[in-house]
Formats: structure tokens, sequence, C-alpha cells
């Protein structure tokens, strides 16, 4: 099956500015994509190639098999819902959703009727006079999406879409936007840099830092298995711990203490160790110590942040400070700052991903 | 004084009575501020301004002076002559030409600096206004210079084989300082609207399958709207009153509105028609200046 967008070795520069560097990407039909990563990453860039509206200085684009590099927005079948919305001030809502029609040639009855249906769609029945202005932000936001969808693109990107909106409604919303894609069985391109935004609504998460690709995969994949320090990071809540390879199913910590943990790495090269603040446990130093196959380490409690269903531990150990979550209990039974903890964790709760901070 | 943020609901305790005093409070103070100004304006405008529109209902005696008794409309009957018609008509025809000019001109020069860098966009404007620095009257005689017979442009033209040319003391060499004139006053609106419109709205047209000239057409043209209105006002109106331009380029042969005017009150000696005449021209002035204020008043 030809994916609906592929990018091959696309590169932009801005004056010395390199925003994409050398990209390899591949979007299927009919997937849900997310473009993750902190602002400035690139991730914008990229959907606006895809548009057309920058160049790639470099590379090639495809959308369905055609090269489209460098052909004009308006000759691609794709469209945009654009952060902030980018409506027409000076339209209504139902002449917003039929432009794109009325500029592909389509006379006014026929694209106002087809408006009709978007409209119709997107649950703004009742709205068509009104003036972008008179609507609310979630009320905007479905007559971009709506005026993106009347053209019936082959792909639709969408640009932090949801940024405007306060969390209820973007709640809302990307249950909508799942649920639209899936009965359209249009890709969807959306970028955001709001993780949790990518994780429940994507098929596949591409992560993006300084105009680099870091990891394209589910989102279970860069959760559990991220390719390296940055993905482990800014997907959830982690702790690093720096460590050095020994051999091929041992690592050593700062401090000396040795981990089983298989890795390709060769032997001295410095590595990471990823650990889930809730995949370790914490107890008392002199609570009954778990089975053998744990790591442990002992350190004194900084921190205790309760947060409803758990609780969260800052415990400093002699060579870093690492967060542990735990199940909550009552107030008599936590730990509290100033106590001896013992940290430990089982050996499948462990990732080590490569490269030194 | 207190800011409000917009959307936010304004604290409980500005009860109506509060509120009310604040307004008034806010009224006075702004009242004594304009009171300068008021006073300046009142005192050298619009008094003059009045005796104007009272000397067009007054009669002329025989001795070219003016009789403020007898009020009638009998200088308002004389621009119905065909004379007066003529000028009228020649002068309105020369303003709508200057004023399609100037904005054909004017639109792309406002893209194209609203959409340069800061830097840029600031030289360019100090380059619009660089002619200002100058005389009036005597960049006009700048162009007298330039279009006269034995002149750079005459020599031009002779140079290349089109033989010498004859603009000055033409309509054409009219219209062309009126432009010179007035092109500031068109493209300064104008930018001032292009540049307040989000280029992402230019996007998003691309995007929905616009091409450039429907993307102009059905975005950029009708959003810039206020800045074309204002800047046709503020060329046409001018033009239609100017009389240094057509004094100094149009020489004897084509009299306009302006130059007629001064005429009136000089050598015919017929203060009553010149005020009435004056009248007119305002009235039309003050109906284009309304359509503005209505229109696109905003962008200045």
């Amino acid at each position: 099956m030809t994916p609906a967008v592929e990018l091959g070795g696309v590169t932009k520069r801005f004056d010395e500015v390199v925003a994409v560097d050398n990209i390899d990407l591949t979007i299927a039909d009919g997937e849900f994509f997310a473009m993750l990563g902190p602002s400035g990453c690139g991730k914008t860039t990229t959907l606006r190639m895809i548009a057309g509206l920058e160049f790639p200085t470099q590379g090639s684009l495809r959308i369905f098999g055609d090269e489209v590099g460098t052909l004009a927005p308006n000759k691609r079948p794709v469209n945009t819902v654009f952060q902030n919305y980018a409506l027409f001030p000076h339209l209504n809502v139902r002449d917003n959703v039929s432009f794109g029609l009325r500029m592909q040639g389509l006379n006014k009855a026929e694209a106002a009727r087809r408006a009709e249906e978007l409209i119709d769609l997107v649950q703004l029945s009742g709205m068509e006079k009104r003036k972008p202005s008179q609507l609310s932000g979630g009320q905007q936001q479905r007559v971009a999406l709506a005026r993106a969808l009347v053209n019936e693109p082959k792909v639709l990107l969408l640009d932090e879409p949801l940024g405007a909106l306060d969390l209820k409604l973007r709640q809302e919303m990307q249950t909508e936007l799942k649920g639209l894609q899936r009965n359209l069985g249009v890709s969807f391109v959306f970028v955001t840099h709001d993780q949790e935004e990518a994780l429940t609504m994507s098929d596949r998460i591409a992560v993006m830092d300084e105009g680099r690709l870091l990891q394209v995969g589910t989102a279970e994949d860069l959760y559990e298995r991220p390719a390296n320090r940055f993905v482990a990071d800014f997907i959830g809540h982690t702790n690093l711990i720096d460590a050095t390879v020994v051999d091929s199913s041992t690592i050593a910590l700062a401090n000396g203490t040795r981990v089983a943990g298989t890795t390709s790495e060769a032997a001295g090269t410095a590595v990471a160790l990823s650990l889930r603040p809730e995949s370790m446990q914490i107890g008392r130093s002199t609570d009954a110590v778990p089975g053998d196959g744990a790591t442990r380490l002992s350190g004194t409690v900084t921190e205790v942040t309760y947060l409803g269903l758990a609780i969260m531990y800052k415990v400093a150990i002699d060579f870093i400070e690492v967060d542990v979550r735990a199940d909550a209990v009552p107030p008599d039974d936590r730990l509290a700052v100033g106590d001896t903890a013992t940290v430990w964790w089982e050996h499948d709760a462990e990732w080590i991903v490569p490269g030194a901070q | 004084m207190r800011t409000r943020i917009a959307g936010v609901q304004p604290p409980r305790q500005a009860t109506p009575e509060f509120e009310a005093a604040n307004l008034r409070q806010r009224k006075r103070r702004g009242l004594l501020m304009a009171l300068p100004a008021y006073t300046y304006l009142v005192t050298f405008f619009a008094l003059p301004l009045l005796v104007v529109v009272v000397y067009s209902f007054a009669t002329r005696n025989r001795f070219g002076g003016t009789d403020l008794s007898g009020w009638n409309l009998d200088s308002y009957q004389q621009i119905g002559n065909e004379l007066v018609r003529q000028v009228l008509v020649r002068s309105l025809i020369l303003a709508l030409i200057t004023t399609a000019l100037c904005l054909v001109i004017s639109y792309p020069f406002a893209y194209f600096m609203s959409t340069r860098k800061p830097v840029v966009r600031n030289l360019m404007l100090v380059f619009v206004m660089i002619p200002f620095w100058t005389n009036f009257l005597v960049r006009n005689y700048a162009w007298y210079v330039i279009l006269g017979t034995d002149g750079p442009l005459s020599r031009i033209t002779e140079f290349v084989g089109i033989g010498a040319t004859r603009v000055l003391f033409t309509q054409t060499a009219v219209v062309l300082g009126l432009v010179y004139g007035f092109l500031p006053f068109m493209i300064l609106p104008l930018y001032a609207a292009i540049e307040r419109i989000d280029g992402r709205l230019l996007e998003a047209s691309r995007d929905l399958y616009a091409s450039g000239l429907q993307s102009f057409r059905h975005v950029l043209l009708p959003l810039s709207m206020p800045g074309v209105v204002a800047g046709s006002i503020l060329v046409f109106i001018p033009s239609l009153g100017a009389y240094v331009t057509p004094e100094v380029l149009g020489g004897a042969k084509t009299t306009l509105l302006g130059s007629y005017i001064v005429t009136q009150f000089l050598s015919s000696r017929n203060m009553p028609f010149g005020a009435a005449l004056s009248t007119v021209l305002m009235v039309i002035m003050l109906t284009a200046a309304l359509v503005y204020f209505r229109r696109g008043g905003r962008t200045l």
C-alpha cells in the first residue's frame, strides 16, 4: 500500500538555522500520526512542508507516491487545521467552510450544501451566519476542522489544534477528533507538544528535538522502550541514572553498584538506566527485604507528595536523587521526610538507553 | 486609573453609583485636556469656515466688494453655468484618476513593505516620508523643470529617438504631479491596514486551494478594505481642491476647481460666488470624510 506521506532525507534550513535535519518518515494511509516535541524542535516546520507552506531545502517529499517537494499548497490533496485556527474574520461560518470548495470552482449552491453537511457533522448547525469573532474557542476549533474536512483531503494536518482550549474542552475534543479520524479513515498528522495528547490519541508518534527525529513508534514503544535519553525523559516521568557498561549483561552505577542489564554497547561506554517511578518500590530500612533478583539502594526521604491515588517520594541516594511512586496508604503508614528508606526494583523494570548526560 | 482585562467581570463593589461617578470624572478630565486644542480649532478653523459659508449667501456690489445684506442663493445658481460645470467635472475626473493611480501604485508597495523585516520596513517608511522634508511648492517646481520643454524628460525621449515630449501644461502633467504629491497619503493607510492582517490567513487560503490571485481577491483585498477606503479619501479630497499643482504644472489652459475659486476671490472680486463654490467643495469633502470615518476610520 502506498504510504500517505513519505519523507526521505528532508532538511529545511532558514538562513543558518537548521530547522529540520535529514528526516526520514513514513506515514501510513488512515493512520493517526502525532509529531511530538518541545517548541522549536521542527515539528511544525515538518508539517508546513507537507502542507506546502514551506519547501524543503533538500530531500524528497511524497504524498501518495507523488513527489510534491515544491508544489504550491493549493495543488496538494492535503488541508490544514491551523494553530489558532486562522478563520477568515470577514466571512461567516458557512462561507469559511465552503471557501475551499468555492476556490476549486464548485458552484455556490453545491458548495453551500456540502458546507452544511460538515457544519452538521461538527455540531454547529444554526450558527452558519455567525462571524468567527462571535464564536467560542471550541466552536472556532470546529469551524476550522469543518473548513479543512469539507475538501475531503487525503491527509489532514493539524498544528496544535487543541492548544488554545481549556483542559476539559481539550479532553472532549481529543475523543471527538479520534472518533472522527476513525470514521473518515483519513490520515491525520497531528503536531503537539503535549505528550499526554499524543499518547492518548495516536496510532504512532514521532518524537523530535532540535530538528532531528529521535524515535518513531507506538505510545507503548516510546514509553516502555525509549531509544535514547531524550525520549525516556520526555515521555512520561522517569529517573535517569548514569551508568557504565561493564560487559554485555552488566552495567555499573556511579556508586559502583552492579546491575544486571542486557546491552549491545561496548564495555566502558556511558549509558543511562531509565527507571519509571511506578516500577520502583520503597520501604523502611527495617522492612523485609525483597527477593534476590532485585537491585537495592538505600537513601533518605527528602520530599513526600500526596497525589490522591499515589504518593510520590523523592529519595536522596548518595550519588543521585530518585522519584518513587507508591500506592497511597494512611498517613501513619507513610514514610516521612528524613526517614531512611530502601529503594529497590526488579530486573524487568530496567531500561538501558545509550548516551551520557 | 482602573484597567480591566477583557472578559473579566468587574469587581463586586463597583456599584452603579461608583461607576457613574467614575465616568463623570473621566469625562471632565478629558474635556480639560482637550480645551486648548478645541479653542485653537474653533478660533482659527471653524470660525473662518463659518465666514465662508455666510459670504456664500451675500451679494457682490458694483465695486467688487461684498454687501452683507439681501441674503440670496444667486451664487449657488451660478454653479449651474456651463463653464462652472465643466471645471467641476474636470476636477472630479482628474481627482478620480489620481486616486485610482495612487491606489494601483501603492497597493503592491504597501504589501511588499508590510511583509519585510522591521528594519527594512522602517527604512522604507522613512523613504516614503522624505518628500515631506521639502516644501510642496518647491517639489512642484522640480517637476516643472523635469517636464519642461528643454527639461531632462524631453532630452531623454529625444535621445532615445521618440522625439521631444511636451508634457508640461497638460492634464497629464497635473495628474503626474498630484499622484507624486499625494502618494504617501495612500501608502500609509494601506500599509497600516495590510500590516495588521494575520499572514496565516493568506496561508490558510492557499491551503484551501486558492491561487495567488484568488487569495488576494477573497482574503487580502477585503481585509485591507479599510485602508483602501481611507487612502482613497485622503488622496481624493486634496486632489479635488488642489491649487498649487494645477497652477504650476497645468498652465492656464485647463482651469481646475482650486484655481477657479482663487480667481473668484482675487481677480474677479466675486467673493460670494467663490464662497459658494468653496462651500460646495466642502460638502463634497465632508461627505467623503463621513464615508471614511464610517468605513475605514479605525485604521488611522
